[in-house]
């Protein structure tokens, strides 16, 4: 069984996932669009999780925030399950394909066979859509690929049942009872105003001020936990910046499309400028993972090198500090 | 980042004719969908993570051979993990499988407890024991 559902590559697994989930319902938001009412754009720096030996940098929130958040400010509701039982788990996940609804699954990287070795790591916050069954295989639709795919159901159990942190324990999640009145500008409004506030946060590890005590930092590692370590940690960076899923900058650029859509919608030219600020900033993020990138190539040892790129890092901080605010003050 | 600035550098991503969505200006200024094969600053990124961890079993490797580290350690390695997610595989507190690396420990377990190594690994119990390294 084939379920008429339209896959459309996006450059983040969420948004993608909640994105064409939502389409087959009849509600057409963009993934940018996604990104933007769940207020996407972050910045967290956690120095005491460590991620593949170096610290956790995050430009996302929580995996799971932006269902919750597209969901409560379109006013919709999404059934969730986990379970212990991989049977239960796969009865499940029949019965919903049988009723013609394809449904979201969280799934761990390390044993999604269609992905690229370099790629295959233990993370286990990956979203994919299931739309059908033929047989013993299931029909995918893997957001961040370009064309459908498929699991058999083995491979799937696998998937669906990867451990360690955040464990996805057969997580299945599909939207239910759509609102026939969605207020669409409402919704934007209220995820703008979070993005501002979380960007902004008064806390020394988010936001802009997370930025900056990052900068702070790339001055001090080098001479406290040594060149072949600052250069793992700025890897690190880098990677969570521009892996897959970020959309290119930290996922800045896909905030920037955001505003320019809500610039139409909302009828506020203010935005479409900031928009275009955005772009920007995406681009001095880019820069930035040039810079970085070049430095552990080389392995320079001038310590000289460190305090240039702190520099940029904070030059990005000021202007994302700027931002945020004028965003903040162009929706009042 | 305008369209025509998308790299399109060659990485990882040929083997498997994968290309990723990013979002970038279009000739008319508005924010479309492009195709990246990949990006020469991130890929290096990457190929440095996967450095350390070769440079990791590399030096397991010797350890085992010089009768500190049991082969659990050359397999967690070998196939990402750390203790944290080892142990959730296999089902132990992490002290257990942190002991379980140590070559002494390792020689004094039974087949039942080696059986789940072997099963996480998906490998045989005499591949466990005699890792080809």
């Amino acid at each position: 069984m084939k379920i008429n559902f339209e896959h459309k590559q996006s450059a983040h697994c969420e948004n993608g996932v909640v994105s064409n989930l939502l389409n087959y319902n009849e509600l057409k938001v963009s993934e940018p669009m996604v990104f933007g009412i769940a207020s996407g754009v972050f910045f967290v720096y956690i120095p005491f999780i460590k991620l593949n030996l170096a610290p956790l940098f995050s430009f996302r929130p929580m995996p799971g925030f932006i269902f919750s958040r597209v969901s409560k400010r379109l006013g919709f509701k999404i059934k969730r399950l986990k379970f212990t039982d991989k049977v239960k788990a796969q009865q499940q996940l029949d019965k919903e394909l049988v009723k013609n609804n394809p449904v979201g699954l969280q799934v761990g990287v390390y044993n999604l066979t269609y992905f690229p070795d370099e790629y295959r790591f233990h993370f286990n916050a990956h979203n994919l859509v299931v739309y059908g069954k033929e047989g013993d295989t299931y029909l995918i639709s893997d957001p961040v690929m370009p064309e459908v795919t498929t699991l058999t159901a083995k491979e799937l159990e696998k998937v669906r049942f990867a451990k360690g942190p955040m464990a996805p324990k057969g997580h299945i999640y599909y939207p239910t009872q759509l609102s026939e009145h969605i207020d669409l500008k409402k919704a934007i409004i209220k995820g703008i105003k979070q993005s501002c506030n979380q960007m902004l946060a008064p806390v020394p590890l988010v936001g802009y001020r997370g930025i900056h005590f990052v900068a702070k930092k790339i001055r001090k590692w080098p001479e406290k936990i040594g060149v072949k370590k600052t250069n793992h940690y700025l890897g690190q960076l880098v990677r969570m910046q521009e892996e897959i899923g970020t959309g290119g900058g930290g996922f800045r650029f896909i905030f920037a499309a955001f505003l320019q859509e809500a610039a139409v919608i909302l009828e506020n030219p203010k935005l479409e400028t900031l928009s275009k600020e955005m772009t920007v900033i995406g681009d001095q993020w880019r820069d930035f993972a040039i810079d970085a990138s070049r430095l552990y190539k080389n392995r320079s040892k001038e310590t000289d090198a460190y305090t240039k790129i702190a520099d940029k890092l904070d030059t990005i901080a000021n202007a994302e500090k700027l931002f945020f605010l004028k965003l903040k003050q162009s929706i009042k | 980042m305008k369209k025509a600035d998308v790299p399109q550098d060659e990485t990882c991503f040929a083997a498997t004719n994968m290309k990723e969505v990013v979002y970038a200006v279009g000739e008319d200024g508005n924010y479309e969908k492009a195709l990246s094969s990949g990006w020469n600053a991130k890929a290096i990124a990457l190929q440095e993570s996967l450095d350390l961890i070769d440079e990791q079993v590399a030096l397991t490797i010797q350890k085992i051979k010089a009768g500190e580290l049991s082969p659990i350690a050359y397999y967690m390695e070998v196939q990402r993990m750390d203790v944290a997610i080892l142990a959730s595989y296999v089902g132990f507190w992490q002290w257990r499988v942190k002991r379980h690396l140590k070559a002494k420990s390792f020689g004094t377990l039974n087949t039942k407890i080696l059986g789940k190594y072997a099963e996480v690994f998906e490998i045989s119990i005499q591949e466990l024991k005699t890792p080809s390294i």
